[in-house]
């Protein structure tokens, strides 16, 4: 991508992070509905899938990382310290989406495969280790209001993970339905960085987060047809909230 | 004939060999169970194969290991395909003797006391393993034959990780005296295969690559070119194969190559005739006494069959999975329309996010047609990735919506069942 600086100036440079280790389910999502979003917009997409054998390039726009078993986990959560390009980004300004084990990996520990305590790459002031009881199953959660009344979260969560937010960040949202961070929090962030438990193509369910981190990259944006997100969200949010 | 795990079609009234060498409380729990089967289906329940081997295994917990002894026994696993290559290495079987075999795919420990309780004279068992059980169900059976095809993402909200669950496998099979028949073209699957101590390595291929881009043995990259890879950081690369499915031609460890004739459809079944070619050969079967079996099977419980309603001839085909979909796609006629049906029980996994794995734009040019209780997932799905199509309240209405004529169908499982139960459940 650095070897066309005019594409470079104008397109919106999306880039996922090893998605041969961190993609378990339905990760690529995330991409996709980015891409789609950006593009009905007439926002030029150039979007670049970055293997764990390969650099992290620093000069994107949004960075997404997936979620994954144990052993990539570490794996994954070593490559990008030694690699130190998402760093670098994130100093310039980008913005990240990291979900379920990519979430944990931004903290400073999370917990491997035996509970054991692994570094994490220190993006977010967190801390991860493993809970008692894998949490599995629909998740909604109230938006935090600093971030400009986005509407309920909805999802789907599955991992065993205990988070502990520090001073340095803010919950994401409080949860309604679901496990989320283990403490009524689910999710955080900080600056441009968001990390959360939804699993998967969380931004599918969620257009409004898939927007605001759209326009931390790009600026305001135009209004979209969201017919089929909005049937969905709402079959889905009805499946698990009481009728109101 | 007695060759599947359905009561009704063995004669209660033979004598059993194996059956009357068991001791009396694994009889009694083995008759008890089998009268439980009768009754859940005749109460419409089931197909009784479960909850009989469930009282069974209630009775006599050492039931399964009981009734296994002294039979040769076949343990089928992988993500997909476990049910179809049950069937083909059982048809292929039956030329020696009796075959006990779980053909309607409980594949969990009470679906295999169940299976071997209902064929006792079986001197030979093909049993389909649920992936998590395989180690158990190894230690428990003995059998002498392990046959592993791929290993993919699965129903993530209840199934194991999959480099876990080669982890398992891998430890089940070290040391062990049992003829492991493995696909080398998936990597996690010669990963796990490669402690046993008698390996016949087949490249069955491998169309779905996105859980093995990693070595499972370091976590460095695996380098790929064709069938071929290796990792780039240690010494795990893929075995030299005995068997080779080239196209439609299997290629024996003799290096001859035979036709694959069969009746099944696409690639994906190929790969498990090839499979079932090289578990049989272990046995005594020749190829050229095996293939004309293999080339009997037409479709395996429902899958692949034609059901029709008013001139709408509709072929049905069982996807659980991205891998799934993927060889499904690979079966379908791009000339004709498609009904794709998507549910979120309990046995299809609650969590939809999968579809997000699944490259739908192939449908593109195609009238698809979207139903199922998770259809709206389906319709963002396709939607996002450009891909018109409609959505219909349920299956029937979808079907209305064609013109006479022949539409494939895609369905996971629920969805595909309740299909078949509409239809008669007739194969």
């Amino acid at each position: 991508m650095q070897n066309d600086p005019r594409r470079t100036e104008s397109a919106l440079r999306i880039v996922w992070i090893y998605p041969d280790l961190l993609s378990t389910y339905g990760d690529q999502g995330n991409v996709l509905v980015l891409e789609q979003r950006a593009l009905r917009r007439g926002i030029p997409v150039e979007t670049v899938h970055v293997r764990s054998a390969d650099p992290v390039p620093e000069t994107g726009d949004i960075y997404l990382i997936g979620g994954g078993e144990d052993r990539p986990q570490i794996l994954g959560a070593e490559r990008l310290r030694r690699d130190g390009g998402l760093h670098r980004a994130v100093a310039r300004g980008a913005t990240v989406l990291a979900v379920c084990a990519g979430y944990q990996i931004l903290g400073t520990t999370f917990g491997g495969e035996e509970g054991q305590p692994v570094p994490g790459i220190e993006l977010l002031d967190i801390a991860s280790g493993r809970g008692k009881a894998r949490a599995v199953g629909e998740l909604a959660a109230e938006v935090a209001p600093e971030l400009g009344g986005l509407p309920t979260l909805t999802g789907f969560e599955n991992h065993m993970g205990v988070t502990w937010l520090g001073s340095a960040v803010r919950p994401l949202s409080r949860t309604i339905v679901g496990t989320g961070n283990g403490d009524g929090t689910e999710g955080c962030y900080s600056g441009r960085v968001v990390g959360t438990y939804l699993h998967g193509p969380a931004l599918a369910r969620n257009p409004a987060l898939a927007d605001l981190l759209l326009s931390w990259a790009t600026g305001p944006l135009a209004p979209l047809d969201d017919t089929w997100y909005d049937r969905l969200r709402q079959e889905r949010l009805a499946a698990v909230l009481p009728a109101q | 004939m007695i060759y599947t795990a359905r009561g009704d079609e063995a004669d209660p009234r033979l004598g059993s060999d194996v059956m009357s060498q068991l001791p009396f409380r694994a009889q009694v729990a083995s008759a008890l169970g089998r009268t439980a089967a009768t009754l859940s289906r005749m109460t419409g329940r089931g197909d009784g194969s479960v909850i009989g081997g469930r009282v069974g295994l209630v009775l006599e917990p050492d039931l399964l290991r009981k009734l296994a002894q002294d039979r040769k026994l076949v343990l089928v696993s992988a993500t997909n395909g476990k049910t179809t290559t049950t069937r083909l290495i059982t048809s292929a079987l039956l030329e020696l003797g009796e075959v006990a075999t779980n053909a309607f795919g409980a594949n969990m420990p009470a679906g295999h006391v169940s299976a071997l309780s209902q064929a006792k004279r079986a001197p030979y068992g093909v049993l389909e393993v649920d992936e998590k059980y395989l180690p158990d169900v190894l230690d428990t059976t003995g059998a002498s034959v392990l046959c592993l095809m791929n290993l993919s993402r699965d129903q993530m909200d209840r199934a194991a990780e999959i480099w876990l669950l080669a982890q398992k496998w891998r430890r089940a099979v070290a040391g062990k005296p049992v003829h492991v028949v493995a696909n080398c073209d998936d990597p996690l699957v010669t990963w796990a295969a490669s402690t046993a101590g008698q390996v016949i390595w087949v490249a069955a291929g491998q169309r779905w690559k996105e859980d093995s881009w990693c070595c499972p043995e370091c976590g460095g990259p695996l380098d790929r070119k064709d069938s071929d890879w290796a990792c780039r950081e240690c010494t795990f690369r893929r075995p030299q194969p005995h068997w080779v499915l080239d196209h439609d031609m299997a290629i024996d460890p003799r290096g001859q190559r035979w036709r694959l004739d069969i009746q099944l459809p696409g690639q994906a079944n190929r790969a498990n005739a090839v499979m079932a070619l090289a578990v049989v050969e272990i046995f005594g079967v020749p190829v050229q006494r095996a293939l004309p079996k293999l080339a009997e099977v037409r479709s395996v419980a429902g899958r692949y069959t034609t059901v029709e309603r008013d001139g709408r001839h509709a072929r049905l085909l069982l996807a659980k999975n991205p891998a799934g979909w993927l060889e499904a796609f690979d079966v379908t006629d791009p000339a004709l329309p498609i009904i794709l049906a998507v549910n979120a029980q309990g046995p299809d996994g609650r969590d939809t996010s999968w579809l997000w794995d699944v490259d739908y734009r192939i449908l593109r040019g195609r009238p698809v047609f979207v139903t199922g209780e998770r259809k709206l997932d389906l319709a963002l799905r396709l939607d996002t990735a450009g891909v018109p199509f409609q959505l219909a309240g349920d299956f029937t209405e979808a079907l209305a919506a064609q013109p006479p004529g022949r539409v494939d169908v895609i369905a996971n499982y629920t969805a595909f069942q309740h299909i078949r139960t509409e239809f008669g459940r007739a194969e």
